[in-house]
């Protein structure tokens, strides 16, 4: 089968970090990713089966994976070589379509009893991410043994399968792995109702969260950070009371929580704040623009940062990380993050978001592209799978 | 004999002419047939003894009892004066408030007043250093005063330092500083540099709240300001002569000083901006072309620190004290005489070129909301009769508008501009949507207070000002301004002035009328 495939080859890992440096995404044409043609990943075990993707996503944790950039934390919970794209929709055995929810959990790993996480519904910190059947992997498109949606075919447990309606585009569905994970950093924010919100970073994380934020919570102000103006343009339309450039956040807070300053530092702030980028600039942002004992969350996955955490600790601020799915508290009721994820997908149209289609043969190009997605208007780059002969075969 | 402003009619043999261009210049051919330029008025000869003038002015009042009869031991006398935004550029020391006010204390000294304040009265505008206040009233003064409290700035937002007086028939509240409210007489010391500064103005405005002002700094009395600088056509006026009626009923009794200055603006050696460029000698030209180029290359600061640092020679023509309106008057007419040139008739396009200066901007940064204001607010309503330019022409200005604000003197703006013109440019809407949340901003009020900021509503007021001059203009073009600061103004950017005549063809056809005001020196076109 064709597929987009990752090997631990260290000396390209360096030339795709040093390349991406100067040109953000150019890490897929000298790094360790490579189109090749291999087997089909073998069954795992039972409950799993074949499918075969129609479109994945390409996903900030992806870039920075080709890149070279992703933190070594990662080391002992992926295993080489994997194939990447855990935003996926895909053909099932029978031929439905189905979402692949790719966290590779307790059930999917066949490790019983479950770990206390797998058991509490909170897939997303499950904690036997390296044990069971499966080599390491956090999740599907990291892991050796189920391979990932850049590519023709996959495996995925039954657990990880949700079908989707008949009236969901595929658009719509590729949408729906990177929208739970909204879904769940929006509620992971607790935002109470009335507050004051600012979400730094208008990529797919950051709109779909201020779409989630809007259907599962009840801010009373939110203001946004985006760069560029497709950005600023999406976030009007999908609810952002205020949209700002990056540098006029912390005017915009001061304002509208009728805060005063010690030259540039704030003395309130927003109640919330829910950094989507992830680096060491927009963390610094996100805590210099929150108030004193209100919350960041943190859905960017940042690396390695450097960090004054002074202001942190003297405002009694939190910083709490956001990652993934599982089972979500919205208004006193349990559902599963996936559920409320179609839910959004579909009440707030956010199959618009998806901007470009590349064929795997496209892959430097579709993943430069991504790396500029803001850049050149676009949001959620994808690799579509469905004309691929061998797939149709 | 000084000869007065004219109107040139620019043909082929015409020179180029100079357009301000902020702390630069650009010399621009006008289209020749079609375009003619107004010069303001050679300087009328200045007083040669101005402490005999003044001397003269407080004794031989008009329409009052000379100032020493107003004096008596144990009485409260207050001395408020214009603040830094007059004159402009500031003038040559020693400052024409200084002699008057030593003078006033003179006369107070020899009658036995020991309770005197001298207040600076600033209205809304950003407080004066101590370098700006030694300036304008000279160090003796100002170590007489200032370190036992007794000379400061006027502070708007004081809440035990305001006195409401009462409302004019129309429901405008008149509240002005408490000290001077509750004072036997308030000495007004004014500089009159157009014929809208001064009268009821100077003290119903200068020594105002926001309560006060926002009575008549909104849109709809801009808008209703046919100009500012014509009484009779002003709103602006109107409610501060009701207000001053308030003042005389249940105020202080006022005691007016106001003088008028020449158009004396620029030192030695830069005398020749003022003069009409066909005149400039070979020497005066070499220079021209010798200080563009340095400028050119020079970085904004260094520009900047040149430019604020001129202090003009003005000459004072006129010093006029006694009743406010009486004096006034007298004011009015001799600011005319130096400033007004007829004008036959508008064009279709207004030119401007924008200097480096306006009143809000004092050894600051002219950001582009002041851009905006100077040019539409102040030079187009440079005017009496008919604007300059007919309803629906296009308005041309030259400045470089950078996206560049005073972090201290103008935070307010800067939001402003980010927070409010990203949405809207229409001053209606701006006012009813976002005014009250920035005059009532406690972080603007406490730099207003505390540091050297405008008032949060002051922008406002800027945009407000150019009001009258947006609503009757088909477009507005800068040229050589940065251009998403041009657009976030809701203007067209032109990189050369053939470029923004073209762009004005869509509006006016493409042989337009201009009219270029060849200002500062001032000059206001009485349009018949």
């Amino acid at each position: 089968m064709k597929a987009l495939q990752l090997d631990r080859k260290p000396a390209r890992f360096v030339a795709a970090n040093l390349v991406s440096r100067l040109a953000p995404g150019r890490g897929a044409s000298y790094g360790p990713l490579a189109l090749t043609d291999i087997d089909p990943p073998e069954l795992p075990g039972a409950g799993w089966q074949l499918i075969r993707p129609r479109l994945s996503g390409i996903c900030g944790s992806d870039l920075s994976t080709v890149d070279g950039h992703a933190s070594r934390y990662f080391e002992p919970i992926v295993s080489f070589p994997f194939v990447p794209g855990h935003e996926v929709v895909a053909d099932d055995a029978d031929g439905r379509r189905v979402v692949v929810e790719p966290v590779l959990g307790c059930v999917a790993r066949n490790v019983t009893p479950v770990c206390p996480s797998c058991a509490a519904g909170h897939l997303g910190g499950c904690e036997r991410l390296a044990f069971g059947d499966l080599q390491p992997g956090l999740q599907t498109g990291f892991c050796c043994d189920t391979g990932g949606g850049w590519s023709t075919f996959m495996v995925a447990h039954e657990s990880q399968l949700h079908a989707v309606p008949d009236d969901f585009s595929d658009e719509a569905a590729v949408m729906v792995e990177p929208t739970a994970c909204a879904v769940h950093a929006a509620l992971r924010a607790a935002v109470e109702p009335g507050d004051l919100v600012a979400i730094v970073g208008a990529g797919t994380l950051g709109l779909t969260t201020l779409a989630a934020l809007h259907r599962y919570a009840d801010p009373g102000t939110v203001v946004m950070a985006a760069k560029h103006p497709e950005q600023r343009r999406l976030a009007k339309e999908l609810g952002a009371d205020v949209v700002c450039e990056p540098n006029e956040l912390g005017r915009w807070v001061r304002r509208l929580s009728g805060s005063l300053a010690y030259g540039n530092q704030l003395t309130g702030g927003a109640d919330r704040v829910i950094d989507c980028v992830g680096s060491e600039a927009s963390i610094a942002e996100s805590l210099a623009v929150v108030r004193p004992r209100g919350r960041v969350t943190l859905v960017g996955m940042p690396a390695s940062v450097r960090l004054e955490l002074t202001s942190l600790w003297h405002r009694e601020a939190e910083l709490v990380g956001a990652y993934a799915y599982g089972t979500e508290t919205v208004r006193g009721v349990e559902r599963r993050t996936f559920d409320l994820a179609f839910e959004l997908v579909q009440s707030a149209g956010l199959e618009r978001l998806v901007s470009a289609r590349y064929r795997l043969g496209d892959a430097a190009t579709a993943i430069e592209h991504a790396a500029a997605a803001g850049r050149r208007g676009a949001v959620k780059v994808v690799f579509d799978l469905r004309m691929e002969k061998e797939r149709n075969r | 004999m000084p000869r007065p402003g004219f109107v040139l009619e620019v043909d082929r043999s015409t020179p180029p002419t100079l357009f301000w261009h902020g702390e630069g210049f650009r010399m621009e051919k006008l289209p020749a047939g079609r375009s003619r330029v107004v010069y303001p008025a050679e300087p009328l000869p200045a007083i040669k003894d101005v402490d005999a003038a003044i001397r003269q002015a407080l004794l031989h009042p008009v329409d009052s009892d000379p100032l020493p009869a107003l004096l008596f031991p144990g009485m409260k006398l207050t001395i408020a004066f214009d603040d830094v935004s007059l004159p402009l550029p500031p003038m040559k020391a020693p400052d024409l408030r200084q002699r008057i006010i030593e003078a006033v204390l003179d006369l107070a000294a020899a009658a036995g007043v020991d309770d005197v304040h001298l207040i600076a009265a600033l209205a809304l505008h950003r407080r004066m250093t101590e370098a700006e206040l030694r300036h304008a009233v000279g160090d003796r003064v100002y170590d007489a005063f200032a370190p036992r409290g007794l000379l400061y700035n006027h502070d708007a937002e004081d809440p035990d330092g305001m006195a409401l007086l009462g409302t004019t028939p129309q429901g405008e509240d008149v509240e002005i500083n408490k000290r001077a409210a509750e004072s036997d007489l308030v000495v007004y010391v004014n500089i009159n540099l157009v014929a809208m500064d001064g009268g009821w103005k100077s003290t119903a405005t200068g020594l105002a709240s926001y309560r006060s002002l926002r009575h008549h700094h909104n849109v709809h009395t801009m808008r209703h300001s046919t100009s500012f600088m014509d009484q009779h056509r002003s709103e602006l006026h109107k409610s501060n002569w009701r207000m001053g009626k308030v003042l005389r009923d249940s105020g202080p009794k006022v005691f007016q000083i106001e003088t008028t200055l020449n158009n004396e603006t620029f030192p030695s050696p830069f005398e020749f901006l003022a003069k009409r460029e066909w005149e400039w000698n070979a020497r005066e030209r070499a220079m021209f072309v010798g200080m563009n180029a340095g400028l050119n290359r020079m970085p904004a600061k260094a520009k900047r620190r040149i430019f604020h640092g001129l202090r003009a020679p003005y000459g004072l023509t006129t010093i006029t004290a006694g009743e406010v309106e009486a004096v006034h008057r007298i004011t009015t007419e001799r600011v005319y005489e130096q400033q007004l040139t007829p004008v036959e008739g508008q064009t279709d396009v207004l030119t401007l070129g924008i200097p480096y200066i306006c009143p809000y901007n004092v050894n600051s940064i002219m950001n582009p909301i002041l851009v905006m204001c100077t040019g539409l607010g102040y030079f187009f309503n440079m005017y009496r009769g008919r604007p300059l330019v007919r309803e629906g022409g296009v308005v041309i200005m030259t400045h470089p508008t950078t996206n560049e604000f005073h972090p201290v003197h103008h935070p307010s703006y800067i939001d402003f501009f980010e927070q409010v013109l990203t949405e809207t440019t229409d001053p209606v809407e701006i006012e009813q949507r976002f005014e009250k949340s920035f005059a009532e901003d406690e972080w603007y009020r406490h730099l207003y207070r505390t540091s050297y900021a405008y008032h949060g509503v002051h922008p406002f007021y800027m945009w407000y000002w150019g009001s009258h001059g947006m609503q009757h203009c088909g477009k507005v073009i800068i040229v050589g301004g940065e251009a998403k600061s041009v657009r976030r103004l809701g203007f067209t950017p032109a990189s050369t002035l053939d470029d923004a005549l073209e762009i004005a063809s869509d509006v006016v056809g493409s042989s337009p009328t201009i009219t270029h005001l060849h200002n500062p020196p001032l000059v206001m076109a009485d349009v018949r």
